[in-house]
């Protein structure tokens, strides 16, 4: 009766066996640094003009959105405030881990399902590598590393967007706009604004590499680990950013 | 005193003849062993045993169970029930860790080459070299083993390419090259020539034939082709000629197993496989000659 329970339990029962054995990997040797490198290339500076790009579209939007509604109030000069918390809480680091989701968990999951598919990661098993440390750890430690330093960007970059709408539409001075945002910022807002990519780049990276490597089926078998990648990443990261701000909240 | 170390662990997996000498343990053993995915049976209760030197052809249709055995005796997929035995050590629970010096020893082609296709010739033939962890290969040492293994397939202009630039018949020779380079005791062959033409399908019989013949190495070789079993049986490598000359069946030590559907339907040797009068195999004999 409850036979359709039986292959999602399965998959949610494998990607935790996968992530067990991602984090007991992680300080055994070898730790191939060349493709950690490569990763954080490809991850992180392949990513930098996409994340810049809305970053600043959505800083501008907020910008103008906010002070909208702060004009009823006749409180214009607090839009600094409002677009810094908005970007450095919640949007900075959810659109910046769905970017990277759309462009890194489908890039690794298809890599990898290729590799599969091939039989490729046979042959590496049966040439002496563990896949888990050999793929799946450099993408997990250059995912972890190089999604904050992007989310400190997009965040950066939104807060300038807003600012020059401020600037050039609202009229507000530079010192107002910038002194407003600083002083809304709390210790907390760092603390968690990075504690979220970080756990982001958890969710990126592992579940493109289970995808990939649980990939069955040929070509099209890779179209599908490819989308299914993407879905599963982008639902679970905005779960794991409801909780993750009802503890913010809380405290 | 204690007891010396040596007595008391657990003696190896030797047999005994008759006249009482230990044999050695037999290059790869197969007991009972049975492979599952889902409700489906890949492997069915299978026992075969080979020893060092010598051959085994696995014929069956597609789907039958000839990679899923190589991969079982790779310790690439775990058995649901039954052991195997590589250089007589059993496999069955062995951690992945555990079985890489296995492994080292063991060389492999897959049914499609395997290759890495973001490495190039040099790099996938030198992969094994440099990743074995039991191996050690000084790093001095393995350009020239790389242009061995390649000049052993005649492909050592190939070097700097991607598997990508290469044909369907030079990557799989480029595969055997990987299989090989590290002096394996025992080789694993998937459907060498599944997909090439008949003249380049006999150059690769002609290297297994060639490895084997020349190092000794256990040979087992999946396919689905009669003919790639009757050259592995009946011919041997003349160093002298450079060619593959006719020999004498007991000398190659080839038997034969058919799988159907996942269980072991004959082993024997190519004679009795012929005059068998099972419709499968007399059926699947005469339509592959």
């Amino acid at each position: 009766m409850l036979d359709f329970l039986k292959s999602p339990v399965i998959a949610v029962q494998d990607f935790f066996l996968l992530a067990g054995r991602t984090f007991r990997n992680l300080w055994r040797r070898p730790h191939y640094p060349a493709d950690i490198f490569m990763q954080m290339d490809i991850i992180g500076v392949g990513s930098l003009p996409i994340v810049s790009m809305i970053g600043f579209f959505t800083g501008a939007v907020l910008g103008m959105q906010m002070a909208k509604a702060l004009m009823q109030y006749g409180a214009v000069g607090q839009t600094g405030q409002l677009v810094a918390i908005t970007m450095v809480r919640e949007l900075g680091p959810v659109l910046t881990a769905v970017v990277v989701a759309g462009r890194n968990a489908a890039g690794i999951a298809s890599e990898l399902g290729s590799m599969k598919v091939t039989e490729q990661i046979d042959a590496m098993r049966a040439l002496g590598t563990d896949p888990v440390q050999k793929l799946v750890k450099p993408r997990l430690v250059a995912t972890c590393t190089v999604l904050p330093l992007l989310t400190i960007i997009a965040d950066f970059v939104g807060l300038f967007g807003g600012f020059l709408i401020a600037y050039f539409v609202l009229h507000l001075t530079g010192a107002q706009y910038w002194n407003n945002a600083w002083q809304s910022l709390e210790y907390k807002d760092i603390t968690f604004g990075l504690a979220k990519p970080f756990s982001f780049a958890f969710i990126v990276a592992l579940v493109g590499c289970y995808y990939g490597l649980s990939t069955t089926g040929g070509t099209q078998g890779v179209g599908r680990a490819t989308t299914q990648a993407v879905v599963a990443s982008m639902i679970l990261i905005f779960v794991t950013n409801f909780f993750i701000t009802r503890i913010y909240v809380s405290l | 005193m204690p007891p010396p170390v040596a007595s008391i662990l657990p003696a190896p997996d030797l047999g005994r003849n008759p006249a009482g000498e230990p044999e050695p343990a037999p290059v790869l053993r197969f007991e009972r062993v049975t492979v599952s995915f889902g409700e489906l049976r890949a492997l069915d209760e299978v026992s075969f045993r080979m020893n060092a030197g010598e051959s085994r052809v696995i014929f069956g249709a597609a789907g039958s169970g000839k990679t899923v055995l190589l991969k079982t005796a790779l310790g690439l997929l775990k058995p649901a029930s039954g052991r195997v035995w590589v250089f007589g050590r059993d496999i069955t629970g062995l951690p992945e860790q555990e079985l890489f010096p296995i492994r080292a020893r063991i060389g492999v082609l897959f049914q499609e080459g395997g290759l890495f296709d973001s490495l190039t010739v040099e790099e996938n033939v030198a992969y094994p070299l440099e990743n074995q962890p039991s191996l050690r290969c000084p790093p001095e040492q393995v350009r020239r083993r790389v242009e061995e293994a390649l000049r052993f397939v005649e492909l050592e202009h190939t070097l700097e390419k991607f598997p990508s630039e290469l044909s369907g018949g030079m990557r799989r020779r480029v595969g055997i090259a990987r299989a090989v380079v590290t002096e394996p005791r025992l080789v694993l062959y998937d459907s060498p020539t599944a997909g090439l033409d008949p003249i380049t399908a006999y150059t690769i019989i002609a290297l297994i034939v060639k490895e084997r013949d020349l190092r000794g190495a256990a040979t087992v070789l999946a396919t689905h082709r009669y003919q790639d079993g009757h050259w592995l049986a009946n011919f041997r490598y003349d160093p002298g000629a450079g060619g593959l000359r006719p020999a004498d069946p007991a000398l190659t030590r080839a038997r034969f197993l058919v799988l159907r559907e996942g269980r072991l339907e004959f082993e024997g040797t190519q004679a009795e496989l012929e005059a068998s009068r099972d419709p499968y195999l007399s059926k699947f004999v005469k339509r592959e000659e």
